[in-house]
């Protein structure tokens, strides 16, 4: 009995684990939250409003976790379907992460949607003509794909060989429909906007948004698992593949530079560049992100020194993830017509929670399965 | 005059139904025949109509209380407490009369839904909850709607409301008197038997369009030569005539195009075209990128080898 113990207590006294306190703390709050909202409805959680329809969560879980997400369908086609087998270190952490969210953006639906618990009605009851059926019917599919994607790793933790072994023969078709699904939804978001043209700003009002959605869901997808290898490298004491990571900045470069040239293209025939000079707010986001979300990140990515030096890579990565955030937020939130509508405490608390939560899992989940160490 | 257009228009949809459903037989109809409330979406361009003239209105607003009557929403109270007096539509207000006034003109107006040939919520709504009646009304299955709220989003008239104080909440607004029985007795909807002054009437599209067309022409000098609704947004089922700049009453300025229009590429070739174009690129990815793998495994063992 004491040999179980001991150790035990000696880890407690060495450090307590501030953080994750923290994090449990955000947690809760966020849960606690979430059953206020089930109970007493949107209007007295959320400072939505006729005028507003839409707010935080759909536009930062749901228009951007979803493109953040975009590392899992990017690097499943670079290691398993272009057999890339070099980038295999970072395929399980960025799957893992993808899933999570997907959990997040899924979540958030549950709770911005007005009755819960019909959040099984895409199931049965479809309009195929809305943009919105694909979005919903692809993230609850892909999701699932995402989860049958991490249960290998699971299994293999878990010594399940025979359930590993059935996943591992799906494993290819379940790639290839992840990528399939992913262009198909992380286009039509875009899509969304185009039918709600109304509300989107001249800058972003373009018939071609499923198709920058696309690319730049594929640009942020890169440099997230740039982000995500680095991360994981510091926090658990383990090498950056940087050779690796490197190319994938690469790539990167070459997707923002096709992302550019189909934006600036878009904006002049949509005929958009009239509200280039118009004065406001608007304006001044959208010179941030094209200069300093695509322009400035390409250019530096196109280096080969800024490439291998982990922190240069590092910090232009994060450059490109925030010029995506930016577009998506300017898109659905900044530029997004209606009254004005500060969220409450509430929906960020919501926010939050549900971040805390998802980095908890991941821990908990790096730490007792095999995501960065297996035998490939 | 207006027949003219419509024929020219009941051609283009025919010319553009049979090019798409070219396209959608090549990428796939599987998805589309699929839908299981596709009779809501389709349009009825010569339905019910309902024309509002805003010359004869004198904001009585016997038809505000009508509709509240005949679809038991409640009144919004002022401060006072002793008069109804919503602000815009709302949850609980789906139509009201509001003033447009300036120094030199002023005029009331009708908000309600504008029942579009091809609107845009019924494409929006995933669930098909939002559809369109046989009578060309639109209407609102709450059973099936599950709160998105795209339709709010998607609606160039944000006519759409949506009931932010309730936990069980669903979205409101005009249909025509279709929910409440009216329509399908062969009642007129509530606030056109209340209106007093002939303001607004009821009847058929075509009827009511040509109807607009002559009181225009009798009285060139009273009316704006426009009827709002006749083209905007692919044209609507509530039609308005008026003296003062649309505009000024508080309407969107749009083109011609439905708003379904906007999304037909994306949806209808896109979806398809990306569903085989992708698998197809991705499988046959993996084996040509397989086979060179193994090849050059292959000539690796072979040098090992010599």
């Amino acid at each position: 009995m004491t040999t179980i113990v001991k150790p035990v207590n000696a880890r407690r006294s060495i450090s307590i684990p501030w953080g994750h306190i923290f994090l449990w703390i955000l947690a809760t709050l966020g849960a606690v939250v979430a059953v206020y909202r089930l109970f007493y409805g949107l209007g007295a959680a959320t400072n939505l409003s006729d005028g507003r329809p839409w707010g935080l969560w759909i536009s930062f879980d749901v228009v951007t976790g979803v493109a953040l997400a975009a590392g899992g369908f990017t690097i499943g086609f670079i290691v398993k379907i272009l057999h890339l087998k070099r980038f295999y270190p970072i395929l399980r952490p960025t799957i893992l992460t993808a899933f999570l969210g997907y959990v997040i953006a899924a979540s958030s639906v549950v709770l911005d949607i007005g009755l819960p618990w019909r959040i099984w009605h895409p199931l049965v009851y479809q309009n195929f003509h809305s943009p919105m059926l694909e979005v919903a019917l692809c993230v609850m599919t892909y999701t699932t794909v995402l989860a049958l994607e991490v249960s290998d790793p699971f299994f293999e933790g878990m010594g399940w060989k025979s359930a590993k072994r059935v996943v591992e023969v799906f494993m290819i078709p379940l790639m290839v429909l992840g990528v399939v699904l992913s262009t198909m939804h992380q286009s039509s978001l875009g899509t969304l906007f185009v039918l709600a043209s109304k509300r989107v700003f001249g800058l972003w009002k373009t018939g071609y948004l499923p198709l920058l959605f696309f690319i730049s869901a594929v640009a942020v997808g890169l440099a997230m698992t740039i982000l995500e290898a680095n991360f994981a490298a510091s926090a658990y004491d383990m090498d950056a593949e940087q050779d690796l990571l490197g190319d994938l900045g690469l790539y990167a470069a070459w997707v923002l530079l096709t992302y550019l040239v189909i934006k600036i293209s878009t904006l002049v025939g949509s005929g958009g560049v009239r509200d280039l000079w118009s004065g406001g707010i608007n304006n001044v986001l959208y010179f941030v992100e094209v200069i300093g979300g695509i322009i400035l990140p390409m250019i530096l990515l196109f280096i080969p020194s800024i490439r291998k030096s982990r922190k240069a890579l590092f910090r232009t990565a994060w450059i490109v993830v925030l010029g995506v955030v930016l577009n998506r937020l300017d898109v659905s939130f900044f530029g997004f017509a209606g009254t004005p509508y500060i969220p409450t405490w509430m929906e960020w608390a919501i926010n939050i929670s549900m971040i805390s939560a998802a980095i908890l899992f991941y821990d908990f989940f790096v730490r007792h399965f095999p995501i960065f160490n297996n035998e490939h | 005059m207006g027949n003219k257009t419509l024929d020219r228009r009941e051609f283009l949809k025919i010319a553009g139904a049979s090019v798409g459903g070219l396209l959608l037989t090549a990428g796939g109809a599987a998805a589309a025949e699929s839908s299981k409330t596709g009779d809501g979406i389709k349009s009825v361009p010569n339905g019910y109509a309902m024309l509002y003239d805003a010359t004869k209105c004198v904001g009585c607003r016997a038809c505000q209380t009508a509709c509240r009557e005949a679809n038991h929403t409640p009144p919004e109270l002022d401060v006072t407490g002793n008069y109804d007096e919503p602000m815009d539509l709302s949850g609980d207000t789906w139509t009201l009369i509001k003033l447009y006034k300036d120094p030199s003109e002023s005029s009331f107006v009708k908000k309600q839904c504008m029942h579009c040939i091809d609107p845009a919520c019924v494409t929006a709504c995933p669930l098909g909850a939002l559809h369109i009646t046989p009578e060309g009304a639109v209407a609102y299955h709450q059973d099936i709607c599950f709160g998105c709220r795209y339709c709010m989003v998607a609606c160039p008239f944000e006519v759409p409301r949506y009931q932010w104080r309730s936990v069980t909440p669903y979205i409101q607004k005009c249909d025509f008197c279709v929910s409440n029985g009216r329509l399908e007795h062969g009642e007129t909807p509530a606030c056109v038997v209340a209106c007093p002054t002939g303001a607004l009437k009821f009847g058929t599209r075509p009827e009511l369009l040509s109807e607009a067309h002559e009181r225009i022409k009798k009285e060139t000098n009273t009316y704006v030569d426009h009827i709002f609704g006749e083209h905007e947004a692919g044209g609507t089922h509530a039609l308005y005539l008026s003296a003062v700049p649309f505009e000024k009453l508080g309407f969107p300025k749009l083109n011609d195009t439905p708003y379904p229009a906007k999304i037909t590429i994306p949806l209808d070739i896109g979806v398809p075209g990306i569903i085989v174009g992708m698998t197809t690129f991705a499988t046959g990815t993996y084996f040509v990128t397989g086979r060179k793998e193994e090849r050059t495994k292959k000539e690796e063992t072979h040098d090992n080898d010599s």
